[in-house]
Order: C-alpha cells, then sequence, then structure tokens
C-alpha cells in the first residue's frame, strides 16, 4: 500500500478517527462540509497534529504517535493543492514555480521546464492576480509538481470556480493525475466530481469513514442513509422486512421486492432515473402513482409522485423529456424495479 | 539657533523605533498564535503603555533603572554606567512608549494574513524563516509599515516619560519637546514657537507618509 493513514483527533465534541489505505490511484474522499476530509488532509501534510496514530507513505513512517515519530511537513513530501491554490501574491509565477524546486542550485531551469510544461509560457513576469482562475491553478499545480512529491491531496480543487470553468480545469486536473501515477487523495462533496476523477471512493461522516470501495461498487451499494446521499440518490425512506421477504417501504406505504440484502436494513433507496413508466400494473414493484409535480431540468424532468393518499413521502422520477410527453397524466403508472432498490442501513 | 535638539530627538526615535520594529514584530507573530487565554492576559501588559499616562510610565521606569534601584543599581556598581540623566535614557521612555502601537498594528497584519500560504510553503519545503520574511512580512508590510511610521511620530513627540527620565539638560538631554516646555517656561516664546513649527512641519510630513501608505494599501487590493 503507498499510503497508510490511521489517525484520531479530537477538536472540542468533534472526533475524527479515519483509517484507510490508498494505492497508487485516485481515491476521493466524499462527505458533506465539517465530516473531517480537509482536517484528514492536512493531518497527512503535516500541518495539523493528530492526537494519536500512524501515517506511512511509502514505506517512510510520516506520524507515529506510539514512537514519537512527527515529520515536519518540510520532510514529507506531501503535493497540496489547496483550495484557493495559496500562490504567493508577491511573487511572480516564476518565482512561485521556483519555490517548489529542492534542489536550489537548478532553479531555473527546472522551473522553466516546468512552466513549459504546464503551457504557462508567458506568464512567468506576471503576479498571480494578473492571471485567470484556469493559470491560477495550473502556477500552483506547476509549483507542486516541481517539487516532486510522493502524493498529491486536492481540496476540493474546483469549488473557487464558476460552473462553466469547473469543468475544464477538471480536464486539465485529470491529465495531470493520469501523468503523475503516484497516489492522490481528492477531497470533494461533488458527487458527479468524485466519481469522474476518482477510482476508490471513501464515503465520510462526522470524521469516520462510513463506506470505501471501488466507485461503481460504493455508487451501486453505497450501504449507508448518509453514502446514499452523498453519492445522489434522492429518494429515500424508512423501510422494513415483511414476512413474505417483501419490503415495506414506509415513507411511500409500497410493499416492494428488492433483490438486494434485506438483513439489517432500515431504509432504501432508489435513484430518480431508475423510476420509470411501465404499462402493466401486474409488473413487479408497479405502482399507480399521482403526479404532485412536475420540474423541468435542461435535459429531462424531474416528476414527484405521491405512491397514494395518504403516503407522507414523494418518490422522484427522472426522464427525458419525450419520454414524459409520451404518458403524461395526472396519474401514471410507474415501477421501482427490484434490482435497482439500494437496500440501507442508518 | 542651536539643532542639539531636533538631533538628539531623531536619534532618540529612530534608535527607539528600529528596536520596536523587531520586537514589536516578534511578539505580535507569536501572541497571535497564542491560546486564547495567554493571548487575552499578554495583550492587556502590553498595550497598557497605550493608555498610561507617560508620567506613569517615566515613574516605573525610575523604579526599575533608576540609581539606587534594583537594575539601575546593578549597572551602576557593575560597569559604572548610570542608566538615567544620559541622552539614551530617552530610549527606554520612547520605546516603552510606542511598543504597543507597533505591537498593534503588526498583530492586526498577521491575523490578517491567510495561513494557508504559510501551510503551502512548508508543504513546499520552505524553511520556516524564508516563509515568515518572504512571504509573510511581505504580504503585512503595509500595516507593519504604517505601525512603523505611527511609532516614529510618536517617539519624536515623547515627553513625559523622558522628562522625567533623561530630564532636561541643555546640548546633553534636550529634546524638541522638553525644549518646547523648558523655552515657554522661560518665557521665551518666539524660541519656542520656532520649534513648534519644526515640530509641526515634522507630523504633517509623516501623516502624509501614513496617508499615502493607506492609499496604496487601497489600490493593492483592488487591484
Amino acid at each position: 500500500m503507498a499510503l497508510f493513514v490511521d489517525i484520531e483527533k479530537k477538536l472540542g465534541n468533534f472526533l475524527l478517527d479515519v483509517s484507510f489505505e490508498a494505492d497508487r490511484d485516485v481515491l476521493a474522499l466524499l462527505g458533506a462540509s465539517g465530516c473531517g476530509k480537509s482536517m484528514t488532509l492536512k493531518c497527512i501534510a503535516g500541518i495539523e497534529r493528530p492526537d494519536s496514530g500512524r501515517i506511512v507513505l511509502d514505506g517512510r513512517v510520516l506520524f507515529d504517535s506510539d514512537k514519537r515519530i512527527d515529520l515536519p511537513p518540510q520532510k514529507r513530501r506531501v503535493g497540496y493543492l489547496f483550495q484557493q491554490y495559496a500562490l504567493f501574491p508577491n511573487m511572480t509565477v516564476e518565482q512561485n514555480v521556483a519555490c517548489g524546486v529542492r534542489d536550489k542550485s537548478d532553479r531555473p531551469a527546472r522551473a522553466a521546464e516546468m512552466i513549459k510544461m504546464m503551457h504557462l509560457e508567458g506568464t512567468e513576469k506576471k503576479k498571480p492576480a494578473q492571471l485567470s482562475g484556469g493559470q491560477q491553478q495550473r502556477v500552483a499545480l506547476a509549483r507542486i509538481l516541481v517539487n516532486d512529491p510522493e502524493v498529491l491531496l486536492l481540496d476540493e480543487p474546483f469549488s473557487a470556480l464558476d460552473a462553466h470553468l469547473r469543468f475544464s480545469l477538471e480536464q486539465q486536473v485529470r491529465e495531470v493525475i493520469e501523468s503523475f501515477g503516484r497516489t492522490v487523495l481528492l477531497v470533494s462533496h461533488d458527487r458527479d466530481e468524485a466519481f469522474r476523477i476518482a477510482s476508490h471512493i471513501a464515503v465520510m461522516r462526522d470524521g469516520r469513514i462510513e463506506t470505501m470501495g471501488e466507485k461503481h461498487e460504493v455508487f451501486a451499494a453505497p450501504l449507508t442513509v448518509n453514502g446514499a446521499r452523498l453519492t445522489g440518490c434522492k429518494n429515500i425512506t424508512p423501510a422494513r422486512v415483511l414476512e413474505d421477504g417483501r419490503v415495506l417501504a414506509e415513507d411511500w406505504g409500497l410493499a416492494l421486492a428488492v433483490s438486494g440484502e434485506t438483513e439489517g436494513l432500515t431504509h432504501i433507496g432508489i435513484r430518480m432515473h431508475d423510476v420509470a413508466p411501465c404499462e402493466n400494473e401486474n409488473e413487479e414493484n408497479a405502482a399507480l402513482c399521482a403526479v404532485v409535480e412536475e420540474i423541468e431540468n435542461p435535459f429531462s424532468v424531474t416528476v414527484m409522485l405521491r405512491p397514494y393518499e395518504e403516503a407522507q413521502g414523494l418518490v422522484g422520477m427522472e426522464l427525458p423529456k419525450e419520454t414524459w410527453a409520451a404518458v403524461r397524466a395526472e396519474k401514471v403508472l410507474v415501477r421501482l424495479p427490484a434490482e435497482a432498490i439500494i437496500t440501507l442501513k442508518e | 539657533m542651536d539643532w542639539f535638539p531636533l538631533l538628539n530627538s531623531l536619534r532618540i526615535a529612530v534608535i527607539s523605533t528600529v528596536i520596536i520594529f523587531f520586537a514589536g514584530i516578534f511578539a505580535a507573530y507569536y501572541i497571535a498564535k497564542a491560546p486564547r487565554l495567554v493571548k487575552g492576559v499578554l495583550d492587556v501588559i502590553l498595550t497598557m503603555p497605550l493608555v498610561l499616562p507617560p508620567t506613569v510610565v517615566g515613574y516605573l521606569l525610575l523604579c526599575l533603572l533608576g540609581p539606587r534601584r534594583p537594575v539601575g543599581s546593578f549597572f551602576l556598581s557593575a560597569f559604572g554606567i548610570k542608566m538615567t540623566m544620559t541622552w539614551w535614557s530617552a530610549i527606554f521612555a520612547t520605546s516603552v512608549v510606542i511598543f504597543p502601537l507597533m505591537y498593534r498594528t503588526a498583530r492586526g497584519a498577521f491575523e490578517s494574513f491567510d495561513e494557508t500560504l504559510a501551510y503551502s510553503g512548508r508543504t513546499l519545503g520552505l524553511s520556516n524563516t524564508f516563509i515568515f520574511w518572504r512571504i509573510r512580512m511581505p504580504a503585512c508590510r503595509q500595516g507593519i509599515l504604517a505601525g512603523t511610521v505611527l511609532a516614529f511620530a510618536r517617539a519624536l513627540g515623547e515627553y513625559g516619560a523622558t522628562s522625567m527620565i533623561a530630564g532636561y539638560t541643555p546640548g546633553r538631554t534636550a529634546t524638541i519637546s522638553t525644549t518646547v516646555y523648558q523655552l515657554w517656561r522661560t518665557d521665551n516664546d518666539a524660541l519656542a514657537f520656532k520649534w513648534v513649527l519644526v515640530n509641526m512641519a515634522i507630523s504633517a510630513v509623516v501623516l502624509l507618509a501614513v496617508n499615502m501608505l493607506e492609499k496604496k494599501q487601497k489600490r493593492e487590493r483592488s487591484a
């Protein structure tokens, strides 16, 4: 394992208690703000000190509370990309990148080389404030890469940007990650971003890792209610197993067949795009629902459905505009496919 | 006109400003990082000279440095140096009085510094000394400069504590402010007025400098 982390840190009432291992690929820490994901990065970088635990990077012990090892950030060889990039405002692009070169005899040459590699020629003499958001990020990446780190820590790298810039910068970061070829940790609260960039995902909540694994597996079976929400599952209801093996979705008042493991479940969920109109009410998990609201998205429609009159919760269904136009009515017959229903624990 | 008081005032102000520049920044840097309780207590103690009457500062300094007092008698017996009534005794007085001005402006500047700049510097392997002088100080430059200029101006105008610890000896310890008082007291209004004009000219230059610094700061922020 390239990176091993097992740390504990108490901050007032908040307890950070995470342990994970990461290989030479991209692990995303996905969680709502305040769940401790940035604190985890800071502990790895040595900016914050855990109360106890161990951090090992490629066989080098960075932190070990038992052996009283606590390397300063300067010696950890960790590339930290901060949210606002943390470029030195009083220095030019050239000087900023040169700051990252560890071998002092080689500074100008190495910096120039990296500036060229990151397509920053022509900005050498400019100050960070004179650059666009995309260029600033490239300077920050150049400064980190020229430092030759053994792990990259990306702290919400796109949160400071407008939506239209975000995608092209994400591409830029993905290219850098691919050529980097070592361990990368990405902190994010955006499930799509995490899914696109990472190979593995750890879902965090209240200072702990709830679920962790290969990203397709994590998205297919988020296991916890929080994990399901963070991975974008909007239809979630408390549920219990009935005697006939089916599951009662309490907020919707529906008894549903479920193909997943039902042992110990407290909730079930289904993604909005997995709910679909159907024609035959005898099909498995079909329900006639009243249409409560139609929300138009740029390329699809979200339809909020009430499965029966007393139902406390609504089921959202997202479908292409044409499909909806074909079945549009006050009441529609929909199906919640058994294989799409996610069984969850609190 | 004997220009000694101007020379004496300037050298006292320059030396005490240089001392307090480093002492104030040092204190501000460490206290900005200190835990809340320590910060609160030290802040009160270090800011005290700003609100105390200068005569009280002078009195306290005499209690320490007077020839029969602990520090004063030690220097007198060990090195034969008298700590009071020399031109440089005034440096003690002005330093204590201007320290809070430097300390508070520097602390304000340090507290508004974006700490992630220092973090990123450290992860890049830059030494803490480099980070302090090449990243933190330049980022806080305007605030620290403004504090230095203000401290210098206040040092030039110091009267109360200075007159108690250095006294007024023409040609030896006289400063502009003690000279004005002495001339007025001895009915030499015309000469006193000349020194008042000198003093006002220096103050005007200092205030102009402070204003220019503030404008520059605003321009740089909006740029």
